[in-house]
């Protein structure tokens, strides 16, 4: 790890090169640059996940904190080729007037026509996609579980700003649940009457379950809260009876289908590397995420009106 | 049927789960089952790609119950698991895991497997779905099929299916392949028969297509114009080990190149399947495979070997005839070289040559597209002493990727090219840990999925490549000329060198 205090994009840069050439010039094979924007507190561990996330997808890794905007302007970077890890990265920090402008300093950082990723490991802009460093990134990722407080309206906040190449970790979550109920479906075809999600107080992922089973069955779905952990149960009844996965601890769920023995299923909570890992796999828009967050959007448009208001 | 408003073309984050069902597995003490198998099951799991209540039913000839054939399951994926190892997904799976003891000749033995597999029906929910995992030397194929038969396993219908899953080696010539085709379809239809070649299953093996048909560099230098031959191996570098059994009578050609290198050498070679489904794929194979043609003269354009005893990586080894349960007399090859022409516009004239052995150098398999060398070079001739053919080499294993060889210029005033490598890591651009073949190939099984898995026309036709090769190594054989020894832990007999010195062209170090 080379310290380089009060710098410039390009000796970061040139640190990279220098790193890689130490090295012998190993074959790289990175395929794409990953910008972690996160705050002073979260920035190691965030770095950690992105660098674990980078071994199945090879990135250059360039950590973000932004300090505090007041007064002269000042690059701080640890730049480093990871030991065992799958590419090159960099934790840069910028206070003072350069902190406006984060951009500046990323822009030159980015591998040559690659895509850029960048993830938000806890609070994330209102806008990612107007946000100066989201701006330069085919695919920008919140987490609205993660975000400070209110996760609720951050998801909302979070759909209502729904751009192409946007995503949330609290989608990702949903994946194995999703793929279990369409399982369900599959064996049991029938009309879908309606739905129930039971989940733990403002939990974003189960605001996304209700949103999809609306947009995608267009019936009503109840939303019941549970002490959780996460999402407790999903229920769709259908004529020859209820299609229900259950999982009260957070591991092991059950699935039990009309007709059939109760199953059980492993179901753990996943680890944030493994949801990035899931998330860097594609980095073309996610239709049915987009459909889902306007669908949740809509059951919004009271509350988002009143900020929207407050902000003007 | 209804549509699932829940599936969409568009959503790609879901997996595909395999619906309800089981696995029967014959052969539970073998190798495969332990270290490939049930591993994988366990990893398919971990991964969430099983279905809820996935049982597991081990077939075999022990006096065990069910939680000593899971002690072995948990033990085998302890070892050799690719994902970690997780008490909850452990527990789940292992609740479906049941045990038959018996013989295969015994029908008490099979009424009991059809009853613990009607009562996974009932109580783990499978819904009649099972295939059979035959583990088991394909010696024991025709009984066990024909046992599977008679008690009434074998019926699929629209509700439910049965799939039988069988291994290498797909008989030992044309006509036991035959014969083998014939035992499996008197009672499997051919969509329910899968052959495993763990080598189509292979990201790398999988990427060769990606490679040719996704791009638009390569497939214009893929022919004849460019290419000048072909050079196809797979190296080993141990030795038979404890499978003398196995391997004495069948030997290097009939254990690999029928089945592992033809295959590659029809995904190197073939035209641009119309789309990617099973039947598109195995058109364009076969008839690459068909349009295959041995040389005239066996003598010149073949060779084996077996390896004498040496050392091979700092290691003291014993010679093939040495090994145990190996006769001294025998003519088994551990090392096999064919040239083969391919008759068609886009290779006529290009040769492609198969390699594979035991004891070699190091363990590898690779393809390797070597090019003809540019047709003027504007430089004198000291400059490209050190340039030979720019290469393309698909690495298969280990370290998968691909590597390109080409001339650059040496640093300093001088004009002085010399060849060097260009690399992409598999390993380094995507998951450092990609499923095994295993993996992908029995989640196919499950989901009876088809493209992956060599069909039986597809057998018989390597059959017929390499019945001549092998009649023509026999007739030697009673003329005295047996398979020549060669150093272990190097590149092969002289023969093999011979073979392509002929042609002006030597084997690549891989």
């Amino acid at each position: 790890m080379i310290e380089l205090a009060d710098t410039r994009a390009a000796a970061i840069a040139a640190e990279f090169i220098r790193a890689r050439l130490r090295a012998g010039s190993p074959a790289m094979g990175m395929v794409m640059t990953l910008i972690v924007v996160a705050d002073e507190d979260g920035a190691v561990a965030a770095m950690e996940s992105a660098q674990t996330a980078a071994q199945e997808h090879p990135a250059r890794v360039l950590g973000v904190v932004i300090g505090p905007k007041r007064g002269a302007g000042r690059v701080d970077a640890e730049v480093g080729i990871g030991a065992g890890r799958g590419g090159e990265t960099a934790l840069i920090r910028l206070t003072g007037e350069v902190a406006q402008y984060p951009d500046s300093v990323v822009l030159p950082l980015l591998l040559p026509d690659s895509p850029v990723v960048v993830w938000w490991p806890s609070a994330a802009p209102a806008d990612p996609a107007e946000d100066p460093i989201g701006r330069l990134a085919q695919r920008r990722i919140t987490d609205a579980a993660s975000a400070p407080r209110a996760r609720s309206r951050a998801m909302a906040t979070a759909c209502t700003t729904y751009a192409k190449g946007n995503t949330d970790l609290a989608w990702t979550r949903l994946t194995p649940w999703r793929a279990l109920l369409a399982a369900a479906l599959d064996q049991h075809p029938g009309t879908v009457q309606s739905a129930s999600v039971e989940a733990e107080r403002g939990n974003p992922s189960a605001d996304l379950l209700v949103a999809w089973l609306r947009d995608r069955l267009d019936v009503a779905v109840d939303h019941r809260v549970s002490d959780g952990p996460g999402i407790t149960e999903a229920v769709l009844t259908t004529p020859g009876g209820d299609l229900r996965l259950s999982r009260p601890d957070g591991r092991l769920a059950t699935l039990s289908t009309p007709g059939r023995p109760d199953r059980p299923i492993a179901l753990k909570r996943r680890t944030v590397p493994e949801l990035l890992n899931e998330e860097l796999r594609r980095l073309d828009e996610d239709e049915i995420y987009a459909a889902t967050a306007r669908a949740l959007a809509k059951q919004q448009t009271p509350t988002t009106r009143t900020t929207k208001r407050k902000r003007t | 049927m209804l549509e699932n408003p829940l599936r969409d073309p568009r959503d790609r984050r879901l997996p595909r789960i395999a619906g309800p069902c089981g696995m029967v597995l014959f052969g539970v003490t073998g190798d495969l089952s332990r270290k490939k198998v049930m591993p994988a099951i366990y990893d398919l799991a971990n991964r969430g790609l099983l279905p809820p209540g996935f049982s597991l039913v081990g077939f075999a000839r022990r006096d065990w119950a069910d939680q000593d054939f899971a002690q072995v399951v948990h033990d085998s994926v302890k070892q050799y698991a690719r994902t970690e190892f997780r008490e909850e997904v452990w527990e789940q799976l292992s609740e479906g895991f049941r045990f038959v003891p018996g013989d295969f000749d015994s029908d008490d033995s099979f009424d009991h497997l059809r009853r613990v597999i009607e009562e996974l029906d009932e109580i783990r929910g499978t819904g009649g779905n099972h295939a059979f995992y035959l583990a088991i030397p394909p010696a024991a194929f025709g009984k066990v099929v024909s046992q599977l038969q008679r008690h009434a396993l074998t019926e699929s219908s629209p509700d439910r299916w049965r799939r039988v899953v069988v291994e290498k080696p797909f008989g030992h010539d044309l006509r036991s392949a035959q014969e083998l085709n014939g035992i499996l379809h008197s009672v499997f239809p051919d969509g329910s028969i899968f052959r495993i070649d763990h080598y189509l299953g292979k990201e790398t093996v999988q990427n060769i297509m990606a490679m040719r048909f996704a791009n638009a560099m390569f497939e214009p230098v893929w022919n004849a114009n460019y290419v000048d031959h072909v050079q196809i191996t797979m190296a080993e570098d141990v030795g038979i080990g404890g499978r003398a059994g196995y391997y004495d009578g069948i030997g290097a050609a009939r254990d690999v190149i029928q089945n592992h290198l033809l295959q590659l050498m029809a995904l190197v070679a073939m035209e641009e399947p119309v789309s990617f489904d099973a039947s598109a794929l195995r058109v364009e194979k076969q008839k690459l495979l068909s349009s295959i043609r041995l040389p005239e003269d066996l003598a010149v354009t073949t060779a084996r070997g077996q390896y004498a005893a040496g050392w091979a990586g700092g290691e003291k080894v014993v010679g093939f005839l040495d090994e145990d349960g190996i006769a001294r007399d025998s003519t088994t090859e551990t090392y096999a070289a064919v040239t083969l022409h391919v008759d068609n516009r886009r290779w006529a004239g290009v040769p492609f040559y198969l390699r594979t052995g035991k004891r070699l150098g190091r363990r590898v398999t690779e393809v390797a597209v070597v090019f003809k060398r540019a047709p003027h070079l504007p430089f004198t001739q000291s400059a490209t002493a050190e340039l030979t053919q720019n290469a393309l080499v698909i690495r298969i294993q280990p370290d998968e990727g691909l590597t390109m060889r080409f001339g650059s210029k040496v640093p300093g005033t001088q004009m002085e090219i010399r060849d060097v490598n260009m690399d992409f890591a598999y390993g380094g651009s995507f998951t450092e840990s990609s499923p095994e073949a295993y993996e992908r190939l029995i989640l196919d099984v499950l989901l009876g999925d088809p493209p992956l898995f060599p069909r039986h026309e597809e057998v018989e036709l390597s059959w017929q490549i390499l019945d001549p090769v092998l009649d023509f190594w026999a007739a030697q054989d009673t003329k005295g000329v047996g398979p020549e020894a060669y150093a272990s832990g190097y590149w092969g007999p002289s023969s093999a060198d011979a073979m392509l010195e002929r042609d002006g062209r030597v084997w690549r170090r891989p």
